[in-house]
């Protein structure tokens, strides 16, 4: 495969070296077009416009090159091993193309330009970050991560400036005109920690979620911070030396509370306005993927005017609007906006990467102070580790999880600098900054260090320090399976305790939120649907839908019903590989070529075999077995590291498949036990309880408006299906109790009221929507495949829901049906 | 404070719990406005159904077996101080305490939580984990991709290894012995709260 890229890189070559001397020639010869066009002497059939289209051809065969680029990079990837970060091969591959460019131009005549890099290639890539961020998680520990952002990042641009001044003062840089003012400049412009590099070089190496979200959260906070002291040391730096007293500082101390609060406060404003309008787009829906985008910009740009923080609007206005425009979209939007975001996000980064790279190629800029960047280098890298450690020791004393050593270490070598600091030292104004372009080297210096070398580092680290505690010895099987069912057991006994972290505030946020805010930003059926539990049915069911479908065609429908045994066992298959289709899923292609090669290995060996080697063989073929089946197919529990962000995949993945599947097993096995359960139970009892629940039900109707009648609607539906008792069981017990926030807000469930006489259980059956009950009527289907509404009654995905897990077995008298534990 | 008082108050013998689990005053204060939370309807117990509510367990493979763990064999509720006792299990344990070689066992000491597990495995209660317990138990854990041959396969060699006395079954003593390497107080231990 190495001639594909060699293919790759050989078309890149070949259309910039095409396309370089000849704009080259035709920036020269414009002039001289201007002048034979007023000599033509015939009808020219075709002209060649160059300069009609010179700038958006400039920008889109950049973009394509960028592509191309990424395409050789993932392509070489596969074959190094991914030893190096993708965003550390796509900087070399900038470094040749810039040598290209300027071999051919003697000039770098492209360049990553802040305007550029600020207004048209950062927002993209902010906005992907927080709309995929996981909030919760974020919130959880948005306390930490504030304190990373501003302590940490002021503690860095204090220290490094402070230190490089008294290197400076002490005589290890030579000559400079500088002095303390623009040190600080410097620092403050060095410090900050760049989200892209963060997410680039960190999704490759899969830590655990709370420490991505420290590093990842910093990142995008300290901007508030960065673009403070940026503008403070700036405006300082024009004022001079002698004009700063303490009313500047302090105006500075107040301009980082405007900024910071200012910024996330119009982002919040924004994800209102957002939310507003996806509410109102059930007509056209085909418009609703665009808003995001639209609105996402506008908050930066409009940050930006005010100058306030625009990394800090746009990330707020994704964080918080996330929630409700899913709920509000029509799925093939959220589907549309997910990609549009990744790919977006991706080119952007693609091309950020690419041009820090061909930048570098520029005689221009460099002025090499060996002084100054070996010792930038050192100090950002030390005060990050110091920081890091001494802010960790004092978040500790307060956190309820503490961060363990690892993870300090991790974090302090997670200190990414990138673009934002390339930008901003671009940015910087060369007649009051004499040192602009040392400062610029330096800065690329440390961004391709950090990039580089700390991306490449970063694997290995973590790997080694993991290594390092666990034991040296391989673990065994047993250790192996205990080891996830720790992990079990703890998420489940976390899950039993409740979010005991949790205090009365972020419970009356959440009581709260539901209230009042859903109800203003989201759709009323949009609410409904909202629930946790019936969001994953809708799930299983459009997923079963579309295997059934695809099943079908395959084999015709007939299939199903000749043998259930082995419609099964190729719905299976085939549920995977519907996945592969939809979703390029890395985690699918290895746990194919496991399955296959676990089933060649098998197969390969006869299970009967009288040779003593064949034994042994066998038996350690079935070692190897039994450990890559525990490795690859025990399920991961909620501790595992779920990375929730990536940039390149999202939505359906394997740990939702595995959810789904262990949710269903778990109702299964409910429903069974219940069943047991419930024939050693006296009905009357039951009768009487259940009608008590109905009728709270029906009093409180009123009270919580959407919510309640569509509880009431489900009991009913629920309760008029047949024989399915048990799922009318575990039904009710999910409406009525579903998660801890709804029902507890039943203030009147201890009221007795009198049920009205007349409100029998018999009675209370034909409550129910005739037209329901009619498309009961379903096509015979297996057992196992029933869970789905081959007719899509209603766009509400609940009512379909209503139709899922109907085993059609006998159908039993009404009476039992009302049963309830 | 006020309120803490008289939640302390409303539950009786709460010094002697607190003695046994070794929790904090505000520990126990959380934990009882954790039960009174499940306990929806106020009865004073918790039942299987107000567990099978908890979102978090449905989708975790052996949700329902640590629900099984709450109730002891025969009983159909769970009262606070069983609640307490068994979420005792988990406190991270105290290495600062002095050893007492009088006083019994600590619920959070490594053996008493070992024992929780294996309880959680050993479902026929026979005090050994047979070859049907593992199977059920791996089978549970394990994606639906695997097939009946694989998972036997995995359940031999899995006694295999832990089984010392070759009696096809895992004792508690084996149990113990092969998780010697495991941090099993770093794995199974939540803080409550600081």
């Amino acid at each position: 495969m190495s001639t594909s890229v060699g293919f790759y890189l050989w078309r890149t070559v070949f259309i910039l070296c095409l396309v370089n001397p000849l704009m080259q020639g035709l920036n020269g010869e414009e002039s001289h077009h201007h002048h034979k066009e007023t000599n033509i002497t015939g009808l020219q059939i075709v002209k060649f416009q160059w300069h009609h289209v010179e700038a958006p051809y400039l920008v889109i065969l950049w973009v394509l090159v960028a592509g191309v680029a990424k395409l050789s990079v993932i392509e070489l990837n596969h074959h190094v091993t991914s030893v190096i970060p993708e965003s550390g091969m796509l900087i070399i591959i900038g470094f040749i193309l810039g040598g290209i460019v300027w071999a051919a131009d003697m000039q770098q005549t492209f360049k990553l330009t802040p305007t550029n890099f600020f207004y048209y290639l950062l927002p993209q890539i902010i906005l992907d970050a927080s709309y995929f961020m996981p909030n919760k998680l974020f919130f959880r520990n948005l306390g930490s991560i504030l304190i990373y952002a501003i302590v940490g990042t002021c503690w860095n641009a204090a220290a490094v400036g402070l230190s490089l001044w008294g290197c400076y003062e002490a005589g290890a840089m030579g000559h400079m005109d500088i002095g303390l003012l623009q040190f600080l400049l410097f620092g403050s412009l060095i410090s900050a920690v760049d989200p892209v590099a963060v997410i680039a070089v960190f999704e490759e190496v899969h830590v655990n979620e709370v420490l991505f979200i420290l590093v990842f959260g910093e990142s995008l906070l300290n901007d508030g911070v960065t673009v403070v002291l940026y503008n403070v040391f700036e405006a300082f730096v024009t004022l001079g030396g002698p004009r700063i007293n303490a009313t500047e500082i302090f105006n500075g101390i107040v301009s980082f509370f405007v900024v910071a609060f200012g910024g996330s406060f119009l982002g919040i404003l924004f994800a209102v306005l957002l939310c507003l309008l996806t509410r109102r787009t059930k007509n056209i829906q085909i418009i609703e993927a665009g808003f995001i985008f639209v609105v996402g910009y506008l908050s930066y740009l409009t940050a930006e005017m005010f100058s306030l923080s625009a990394i800090l609007s746009i990330t707020f206005c994704g964080v918080c609007c996330q929630k409700y425009i899913n709920a509000n979209m029509v799925e093939k939007s959220v589907t549309t906006v997910r990609h549009a975001m990744k790919l977006l996000a991706n080119g952007s980064e693609t091309i950020i990467f690419v041009f820090l790279g061909i930048t570098a190629i520029d005689k221009a800029i460099w002025v090499w102070n060996t002084g100054f960047i070996i010792l930038t280098l050192i100090f950002v890298f030390i005060y990050r580790i110091i920081g890091v450690f001494f802010l960790t020791w004092i978040l500790n004393k307060f956190r309820l999880v503490p961060i363990e050593v690892i993870d300090q270490v991790v974090m302090s070598y997670g200190g990414l600098r990138g673009a934002v600091a390339y930008g901003l030292a671009a940015m910087l104004d060369e007649d009051r900054i004499k040192e602009k372009n040392v400062m610029i080297s330096t800065t690329l210096i440390v961004v391709y260090f950090t990039v580089i070398l700390q991306g490449i580092s970063m694997k290995p680290l973590v790997q080694w320090l993991k290594v390092k505690r666990a034991a040296h010895s391989d673990l065994k099987l047993v250790e192996k399976l205990n080891n996830r069912a720790f992990d079990h057991i703890l998420a489940a006994v976390e899950d039993i305790c409740g979010r005991i972290g949790d205090n009365w505030w972020t419970r009356g946020w959440n009581r709260f939120e539901e209230k009042y805010i859903s109800w203003l930003l989201m759709k009323p059926k949009a609410r409904k649907n909202r629930d946790y539990l019936f969001s994953i049915f809708h799930k299983l069911n459009l997923e079963d839908a579309i295997n059934y479908v695809s099943e079908g065609e395959r084999q015709g429908s007939l299939a199903f019903v000749r043998s259930e045994q082995a419609a099964n066992i190729d719905f299976k298959k085939q549920f995977d590989s519907e996945f592969a289709d939809m979703m390029p899923d890395m985690n699918y292609e290895m746990g194919i070529e496991n399955i296959s090669v676990t089933s060649i290995v098998k197969d390969s060996i006869p299970s009967v075999c009288l040779d003593i080697h064949g034994q042994d063989r066998k038996k350690s073929v079935d070692d190897f077995n039994a450990h890559h089946l525990l490795q690859q197919h025990l399920y991961r529990s909620r501790k595992h590291h779920r990375h929730k962000y990536s940039r390149s995949h999202f939505s359906i993945n394997q740990s939702e498949d595995e959810m789904q599947e262990i949710f269903q097993r778990t109702m299964r096995s409910r429903l069974e036990s219940f069943k047991s359960a419930k024939m050693s139970v006296n009905p009357a009892k039951k009768i009487k309880h259940y009608r008590k629940e109905q009728t709270h039900m029906m009093a409180n109707g009123h009270a919580k408006s959407a919510d309640y009648l569509y509880e009431v609607e489900v009991d009913f539906a629920v309760r008029s299906e047949t024989s399915a008792t048990k799922e009318h069981f575990t039904l009710d017990t999910y409406t009525v109790r579903a998660g801890i926030e709804n029902p507890a807000f039943m203030p009147d469930m201890d009221t007795t009221t009198q049920s009205p006489p007349w409100l029998t259980e018999t009675e209370m059956d034909t409550v129910v929507a005739p037209s329901q009950r009619a498309q009961r009527r379903l096509p015979w289907t297996p057992n196992r495949l029933r869970r789905l509404a081959p007719m899509r009654i209603s766009n509400s995905s609940t009512d379909s829901f209503l139709m899922a897990d109907v085993f059609i077995t006998e159908e039993e008298p009404a009476q039992k049906d009302q049963t309830k534990m | 404070m006020g309120s803490t008082n008289s939640t302390l108050i409303k539950i009786p013998n709460v010094e002697e719990l607190m003695q046994e689990t070794g929790f904090s005053t505000a520990h126990i204060i959380r934990l009882h406005d954790r039960f009174k939370e499940l306990d929806k309807e106020r009865r004073g117990y918790l039942c299987p159904r107000d567990f099978e509510a908890i979102k978090g367990l449905a989708i975790n493979p052996i949700g329902d077996r640590i629900i099984g763990a709450f109730f002891s064999p025969g009983r159909e509720t769970v009262d606070f101080y069983t609640f307490v006792r068994i979420l005792a299990h988990f406190r991270p344990a105290d290495n600062s305490r002095p050893k007492e070689s009088s006083s019994p066992e600590p619920i959070n000491s490594r053996t008493n939580k070992l024992k929780f597990v294996f309880q959680l495995y050993d479902l026929d209660k026979d005090g050994k984990i047979s070859r049907i317990d593992l199977l059920k138990v791996l089978r549970g854990m394990l994606e639906m991709q695997v097939t009946e041959e694989q998972l036997d396969s995995i359940v031999d060699r899995t006694i295999q290894e832990a089984d010392l006395d070759g009696d096809d079954a895992i004792s508690f003593e084996e149990f113990r012995k092969s998780l010697e390497k495991v941090n099993i107080d770093h794995k199974m231990s939540i803080r409550f709260l600081r």
